[in-house]
């Protein structure tokens, strides 16, 4: 609606008969101006007088307005407008201009968040880094050697090798003391460092630290492809974040694939359980809030009165971390009324098709009863004419009542033998279910886990035998496992949902929950009517509330049951839906392309972060848990003494997982030595470590020349968000002080095989060089600050989880100051690094070890999910079996920079491959060489140029499936060899549409089906995850090619985590509520993702700190406040082994008793005070945390529990951590 | 009949999520400067809570809108005109800096200038008036979330009146817990006390729309607005000494564009329409003696777009074609008065609103839950929305002077809609007996449902 602008405005001034003599005032006023009254003499009316209007029109007017977005790991991937004034950023706000999800639903429009909105503030904030800086102390003694020597890697090298000038400017680490320095010289010290560095110590001491790249791809490949180049690890962040769902790739194969939140609308019933949707997807909640008026009901389950509780028709408060005991009480529930008193002929017909339910599994005689064991194969069954008889799962035929090998399972995909038998397809078989149905079974006792409490659970289960095993179905010792109880079967069950006792009945969940049995029963009850009325439209939208945990992995296979077994994966409107994390980049395979120099040189070195930084900031020599802590009770032994060091040490020596820095020498100087001996180099090594002469560095990772030297941040915070042990990174990784209080692990609960050095290493970083466009914790500890632009100063791509669009960041305004984009800067360390190369490295050649990897034949190196160590004599050691692959590369050091700018051969001789496809991209190479241009010089000459940002863009794009509908026809096609059924119907509609970076630019571009992903965005569709599997019956890629409720490798085994199961948090047993002293309280200590940021980006934006409270504020309840005596907003501090924070008291009746929130992730560069506790500056968030890994996650080797980079590794948990909480002194000092 | 339009605005409570994202883009369109730091044009409040600024409703302190007299008459609460003058230069009903709270901003610079210390730098807190050390004690949105509830959401004013007037006591535990948010312009009143309460004329109310504005030429900083405004949404620019407010952005509706706030809100709950009232009516519609009729009053003041009479005097009042149109095509008239969702806030300040608001649904309490019934089954429906979360008493003292039928229409309407639907999603027979029990059409629930779920962008605006 248009306002008219009238020529002659006319005003009115409202006044009321007040009284007498007002009245007679304005009576008499009537006269006296030249104004129109109305009668009741409520109003004049006046014409004109509204020059003063011009304010606010000048105030509104700009110059242009330019679409971009933020990058910035929120999952948001908004679209925002961007308006300048003369040249200056003015404001922003969203642009709605989305295309449409179609005329039944809502629209995506406006996407956005008080966060993004504030963003233009940083533009031209104080805090804003407009120029190069170097840590003063070094940047002196660099210059003085650079006078003395005249080369700068000698210089640096001079430096680096005198310890007292070393410890003097890494003691001088985030003291203050940045000294400005030019582009020139800055990026000078960042390439001898790097050239240094690898040939003293070898590439792989080097590293690269840049998360998500989906939140800005270009900006994050130009950096990764440079440390590809040069042979440098990238390290994950996904798991290292703890927001990879371990579930994921244990259940589905998948890393995670989750439904757009347009599907939500879809939902007929919607649990969100531990996300709070209005505060950390603020974009996307008004789909929940909309879908309700459409009938969803909407469950919240949150240990706090969450913001989300507010549009919830039931909220469920489980004491945190206890979820998955609720879950599995409704799984009991549910299949105990859909299941055994009754069948329900949609998840019955489901989980026989589309899950492990019906496959066998051997049960092992164990102290007079039987455990489960390992999946029965097309091996045991004596079918050696089937190529991979290992890998084939085996089911009875519920017709026949014999086993059959179905098609579908891993064995299945990788020989060419089973072409075209890569599928779902059952043909005329009904997979039996449970073995009760078999006239010939015997009820047997299994024995099962718990670790709610002592003992072991004994439960009944039918059994036949096959192939000279006793076997079970997956389906059976889920119900044993459950406790529903079926027929006569032995053992000890519950009595019924009111049983306490017996795990896993309602009124046993109320014990650990304290959720009220008679609620969960209902929730589960209509929960599964509504699946079976809607065909699977339910939903579970999780998310890091349940996800950061220790055992997160157990308790999202719970979740995951839920909606498996009531046929709700796969269906729009229904499944899991997972947001931690903006990890989808749509364009998949241009990006990997790109950001791995896949185009130059394979493989990548890409390491698993969490592993990386337990072991070099040295929280291993502190982590005195030991692995038979957290073994099953029926635990085979094969972990026990030992800790996670060891478990690290034999995941990386098995080929599981990647380890870098791999061995204990230089990998450049390894490929001399061999070269000298004219011996191959992998068989050198292989030589080398059986006579002892060479180690792995993760089995000494004190050692000097293991330690990682010179690391790389960018579009990122890493000390001041995501560091988990956030002041182990200070004293051992940078050498400078640290609140850490914590001793280190007493000798008998230390690695065994991993070297003990008395002394733990302080400082082990020569640079640590960071490219920020704010002041973080990481730029404040940096030693090389550079300069980046914002993004509303660069061009670059975006896409998400959220919406199924690909859009761009456009520059509103070049880069301010001496700010460079990412891209620029990195361009700029390569030049010179190459120039500097010449002289000191030249071509060598690198031997890179990389482990089995999900999605490739590798994945089937290691049959039976059984550990077999060649140290131990197992087995020999067999590269790329039974050890990690080992390649040797050629690194071409002088051409790094010419690389950088153009797209390699490789591309047209191998093509460009992911998830295990391997797409033809010469076409598409051609086109960039058209359309980019080709360089004419260098050793890139005659190859497409990729030198600009924009450039690069439109490379990722043409080289996606996604962004490309040949690529997405041609997968298709491909694939449907393999699997045998139709599929490239999905993107055929799109085959000739080619989205470029202008396409992005001039509005989001919705994306094309592709073999990229699993979900189907044909003819307007909403995206949901796995449909493809389910309608087209391609499998999944895990080791049945189903989903999995059952886990047979040896480690799951140990741990008791062979099926869903609750485990209890960490460290509860700490938990006092006021210890000795009555002036401190020990509670839960929380880190949920916060209203006023996005991690940390925003916290330090005034706006937000105006909106919040002005700082670090502590969430507790008024008991917990009133146990030490703190009252709103008084300053408190938070003590516990690792460290020290020093926040305010925020005391609300919403927060449970026991448990504290300081929201993620609050830096200490604001309004932080000097703590009580230690005298320095109190912490970060994570000032409070330490790394704990998990065995589990390290298992490789195994179908879908193989390595990929961001897929599967060790998460950074932080949620199982306490803290002692006292009010301090209230004045404070900065 | 003097037909006049007025641009007015409906938020739907029960979708807003609290997010703040239109109190930041209307900060950073309008007011991120010297001198307004304070203010925010656009707020947002959790409620129960003290809001913005503090206890802004407690009028017996602030002095803001009218009183009807005992014969009847209005008068500003704050006095008339000749009391006004009297206090020109000593305004005690003003809220100070500190009602407000007092911006801050941080050593920023610290954290890149610091020389080599014995610490990690840190940006320290400063007033953004005095630029002296300071440390924030109260902010814009200090309550956010329920932060600090024990302490301070006991003083809403709200929570107050419902305790001492009507013996319902909230409670502040973990149990009992409830919120929800209220955002908030300048209500663009019908009968505007700040405009009244201006001694030099400045304030205006623009003709052809409504708007309420302030000549930036024209003020004198006098401040009486400020007082006279019930809902605190007129600002005192200590720079250049002269009030600002919300302009309903004007310069972007007269380009066709909703507000800011509006067009930002992710929440997609904001509204814009035209609506057609009769201006002669608007001083008795304000006067009625029962608080609980000025609601129904308000209502009585909007013309039927629709009828010819009004038709026909609206274009004899110049109103152009178009704005008749978008009239009848108007989203809050629907939701105003065709549906009666939506609400004008605090009507007993009589200054007639112009901004109103869907009540939020909330949680079922416990108690209908856990005696094993569910509160979205239609046998339960009705029952349930006495047993919500937030007291339907609350919600009453907010939008209707406390008279909770109209709130409890409007709310059993939504669940209705929800009830209804619901069949509709799982493919199942629709029960018609749930739009009849209340008063509306199957056909009707279903324009509903497309108003307030599908809410596309031009049926918004």
């Amino acid at each position: 609606m248009r306002s008219p602008r009238k020529a002659t405005n006319k005003g009115s001034e409202n006044h009321h008969n007040e009284g007498p003599a007002t009245a007679a005032l304005l009576r008499l006023g009537r006269y006296l101006t030249r104004a129109e009254s109305s009668a009741d003499l409520h109003s004049v009316h006046l014409t004109g007088g509204r020059e003063g209007d011009a304010f606010y029109r000048d105030r509104w007017s700009h110059d242009k307005v330019v679409p971009s977005t933020h990058g910035v790991n929120c999952t948001g991937s908004c679209r925002w407008n961007v308006y300048v004034s003369d040249g200056i950023i003015t404001w922003e706000s969203q642009d709605p201009d989305y295309p449409s999800v179609g005329p039944d639903k809502p629209e995506y429009e406006p996407r956005g968040c008080p966060r993004g909105a504030s963003f233009s503030w940083y533009s031209y904030s104080p805090t804003r880094v407009r120029f190069p800086y170097a840590r003063g102390v070094l940047v002196e003694m660099y210059r003085e050697a650079l006078k003395q020597h005249g080369d700068p890697v000698t210089a640096w090298a001079s430096v680096m090798d005198d310890p007292m000038k070393r410890l003097s400017y890494q003691r001088a680490r985030g003291k203050g003391g940045l000294v400005r320095v030019s582009w020139d010289e800055a990026s000078e010290i960042a390439a001898a460092a790097h050239v240094h560095t690898i040939s003293r110590y070898g590439p792989d001491r080097v590293a690269g630290f840049s998360p998500i790249p989906a939140m800005s791809m270009v900006s994050h490949a130009i950096g990764s492809r440079f440390m590809a180049l040069i042979g440098a690890p990238m390290l994950s962040f996904y798991d290292w974040y703890a927001d990879l769902p371990v579930a994921s790739p244990q259940v589905f194969g998948d890393q995670t694939d989750v439904p757009e939140s347009a599907d939500w609308w879809d939902a007929a019933y919607l649990m969100m359980w531990g996300s709070n949707v209005p505060v950390t997807r603020t974009p996307d909640a008004h789909w929940m809030a909309e879908a309700r008026y459409r009938g969803q009901k909407v469950v919240v389950v949150s240990p706090d009165y969450a913001d989300n509780t507010k549009f919830a028709d039931e909220w469920l408060a489980p004491h945190p971390g206890t979820d998955a005991a609720l879950a599995m009480a409704m799984g009991h529930v549910i299949l105990t009324e859909f299941f055994a008193e009754r069948q329900v002929p949609y998840f019955t017909d489901y989980v026989r098709r589309f899950t492990d339910l019906p496959f066998l599994v051997t049960l092992t005689e164990r102290d007079g009863a039987f455990v489960p064991s390992k999946f029965l194969t097309a091996a045991d069954l004596g079918d050696t004419g089937a190529a991979e008889p290992q890998w084939k799962t085996v089911l009875v035929d519920d017709r026949t009542g014999e086993p059959v090998v179905p098609n579908g399972s891993v064995g299945f995909r990788w020989n060419e033998h089973d072409q075209g038998h890569w599928n779902l397809d059952l043909g005329d078989v009904v997979p039996r279910l449970s073995l009760l149905d078999d006239p010939g079974h015997e009820g047997v006792e299994v024995l099962l886990p718990r670790f709610d409490a002592d003992g072991v659970l004994r439960r009944g289960v039918p059994a036949v035998e096959r192939g000279g095993q006793l076997v079970t179905t997956v389906f059976d010792l889920l119900m044993a496992q459950y406790g529903v109880r079926r027929g006569e079967l032995p053992g000890r069950w519950p009595s019924g949902y009111d049983d306490p006792a017996e795990p896993c009945t309602p009124a046993w969940q109320q014990e650990i929950t304290s959720v009220p049995a008679e609620r969960v029963t209902r929730i589960a009850r209509e929960f599964a009517e509504t699946a079976e009325a809607s065909r699977g439209r339910c939903m579970i939208l999780m998310g890091a509330g349940t996800n950061h945990w220790f055992h997160s992995d157990t308790i999202y296979r719970s979740f995951l049951a839920l909606l498996t077994m009531t046929g709700c994966q796969g269906r729009n409107g229904g499944g899991w839906a997972h947001y931690v994390g903006q990890e989808k980049v749509r364009p998949l395979t241009g990006h990997q392309t790109l950001a791995g120099a896949m185009d130059w040189v394979r493989p990548a070195r890409q390491m698993i972060g969490t592993a990386y930084w337990y072991l070099h900031t040295g929280q291993w020599r502190y982590d005195a848990l030991r692995n038979d802590e957290l073994a099953s009770p029926l635990a085979p032994g094969s972990l026990a003494g030992t800790s996670a060091a060891d478990t690290l040490a034999q995941s990386a020596r098995l080929g599981w997982m990647p380890s870098f820095p791999t061995f204990d020498r230089n990998p450049l100087d390894l490929v001399d030595e061999a070269d000298e001996a004219g011996i191959d180099p992998a068989r050198h090594v292989i030589a080398q470590l059986r006579e002892g002469k060479l180690g792995f560095a993760a089995e000494d990772p004190d050692a000097p020349e293991n330690w990682p030297r010179v690391l790389t941040v960018w579009r990122s915070n890493l000390l001041g968000s995501s560091a988990k042990g956030h002041e182990y990174f200070l004293r051992h990784l940078l050498g400078t002080d640290a609140n850490l209080r914590g001793e280190e692990a007493p000798p008998d609960s230390r690695p065994k095989s991993v070297k003990w050095r008395d002394t733990a290493p302080v400082g082990k970083l020569d640079l640590m060089l960071a490219i920020d466009y704010r002041m973080t914790s990481t730029t404040l500890f940096a030693d090389l600050v550079l300069p980046a632009a914002t993004w509303y100063e660069k061009h670059d791509l975006s896409s998400t989880d959220m919406h199924p669009f690909v859009h761009s960041f456009n520059a509103a305004v070049d880069p301010p100051w001496q700010t460079r984009t990412d891209f620029e800067a990195f361009h700029t360390i390569a030049k010179r690094f190459s120039e500097l190369a010449e002289r000191h490295l030249g071509v060598r050649k690198d031997l890179v070890a990389t482990p089995m990897t999900h999605d490739t034949p590798g994945e089937t190196a290691q049959p039976g999910g059984v550990v077999r160590d060649w140290r131990d004599g197992d087995v020999e050691p067999i590269p790329g079996v039974t050890m990690p692959r080992l390649t040797v590369v050629e690194r071409d050091y002088p051409a790094v920079a010419a690389r950088l700018a153009t797209l390699g051969p490789l591309l047209e001789k191998l093509g460009a491959t992911s998830k295990g496809l391997t797409y033809d991209v010469g076409e598409e190479v051609n086109w960039l060489r058209a359309k980019n241009g080709v360089a004419t010089t260098g050793a890139g000459r005659g190859q497409a140029l990729i030198d600009t940002d924009i450039k690069a863009a439109d490379a990722v794009l043409a080289l996606s499936g996604t962004t490309n509908g040949r690529l997405a026809t041609q997968g298709f096609r491909d694939l449907e060899k393999r699997v045998g059924t139709e599929l490239a119907h999905l993107s055929a509609e799109h085959e000739g549409k080619k989205i470029t970076f202008a396409d992005t630019r001039s509005r989001p571009a919705a994306v094309i089906t592709s073999p990229e992903w699993s979900g189907s965005e044909s003819r307007g569709r909403r995206y949901s995850a796995f449909v493809i599997n389910v309608e087209h019956r391609k499998p999944w890629h895990t080791l049945t090619g189903r989903q999995h409720f059952f886990l047979d490798h040896d480690w799951m085994h140990e741990l008791g985590e062979a099926l869903p199961i609750y485990r209890p948090p960490l460290g509860s047993h700490h938990l006092s509520g006021g210890q000795g002293d009555a002036a401190e309280v020990t509670v839960r200590y929380l880190t949920p993702h916060s209203k006023w940021s996005i991690h940390s980006t925003y916290q330090d934006n005034l706006h937000m700190l105006t909106l919040s409270r002005g700082g670090q504020g502590i969430w507790m309840s008024p008991s917990d406040a009133e146990a030490i005596g703190a009252k709103d907003n008084d300053w408190i501090e938070a003590v516990n082994r690792n460290g020290v924070v020093v926040a305010r008291a925020i005391v609300s009746h919403r927060m449970p008793a026991g448990t504290v929130f300081l929201y993620h992730a609050q830096d200490r560069a604001v309004n932080v005070p000097r703590s009580e506790a230690t005298g320095k500056r109190g912490g970060t968030h994570n000032s409070l945390t330490r790394l704990l890994l998990k065995p589990t996650h390290l298992i490789g080797g195994y179908a879908q529990l193989s390595f990929g980079f961001n897929y599967l590794g060790p998460t950074g948990n932080q949620r199982d951590e306490v803290t002692v909480i006292r009010r301090r002194s209230q004045e404070v000092r900065y | 009949m003097r037909v006049m339009a007025q641009l007015a605005m409906v938020m739907n409570l029960d979708k807003c999520i609290g997010c703040h994202t239109c109190s930041v883009t209307c900060k950073q369109a309008w007011t991120n400067r010297t001198g307004t730091e304070y203010a925010w044009f656009n707020n947002v409040e959790t409620r129960p809570g003290q809001g913005y600024p503090r206890r802004y409703e407690d009028q017996e302190r602030w002095k803001g809108g009218w009183e009807r007299t005992a014969k009847g008459r209005l008068r500003l609460r704050a006095g008339g005109r000749l009391t006004k003058l009297g206090k020109l230069f000593a305004n005690p009903e003003l809220p100070e800096i500190s009602d407000y709270y007092e911006p801050w901003t941080y050593d920023y610079a610290t954290l890149i200038e610091a020389p080599l210390g014995d610490d990690v730098p840190t940006a320290a807190p400063r007033s953004a008036i005095t630029g002296e050390p300071t440390q924030p004690t109260w902010g814009p949105n200090w309550d956010d979330d329920l932060g600090g509830s024990t302490e301070h959401g006991v003083k809403d004013p709200i929570a107050e009146k419902l305790r001492d007037e009507l013996g319902i006591q909230i409670k502040f535990e973990f149990e009992q817990s409830f919120m929800f948010y209220l955002p908030r312009i300048c209500e663009h009143c019908l009968n505007p006390s700040c405009v009244a309460s201006c001694p030099s004329g400045a304030m205006y109310k623009r003709e052809e729309d409504g708007i309420v504005l302030v000549d930036q030429d024209q003020c004198r900083g006098w401040r009486m607005c400020v007082t006279g405004c019930p809902y605190k949404k007129v600002y005192f620019n200590h720079k250049t000494g002269k009030a600002e407010k919300c302009t309903f952005c004007y310069p972007r509706v007269e380009a066709g564009q909703p507000t800011v706030c509006a067009e930002t809100c992710v929440g997609r709950l904001r509204y814009i329409g035209v609506l057609l009232y009769d201006a002669d009516k608007v001083t008795e519609a304000a006067s009625v003696a029962d608080e609980h009729d000025l609601y129904p009053a308000q209502l009585d003041l909007l013309l039927d777009p629709h009828d010819p009479a009004v038709i026909r005097a609206a274009e004899a009042a110049g109103i152009p074609h178009d704005w008749l149109t978008a009239a009848r095509r108007s989203p809050v008239y629907q939701l105003i008065h065709d549906y009666r969702l939506a609400l004008p806030l605090h009507p007993e300040y009589r200054t007639m609103p112009m901004v109103w608001y869907i009540p939020p649904l909330s949680p079922v309490v416990d108690a209908v839950s856990e005696s094993g019934h569910d509160g979205e089954h239609r046998d339960n429906l009705f029952g349930a929305i006495d047993a919500l979360r937030i007291p339907i008493e609350y919600l009453a003292e907010l939008f209707t002077a406390g008279d909770t039928e109209p709130v409890r229409r409007s709310l059993r309407r939504l669940a209705a809609m929800r009830s209804y639907m619901r069949a509709v999603n799982l493919g199942q027979e629709t029960d018609e007996d749930i739009p009849a029990s209340v008063g509306l059409t199957g056909e009707q629930i279903f324009a509903m449902h497309r108003l307030l779920a599908l809410a596309k962008y031009d049926e918004r605006y």
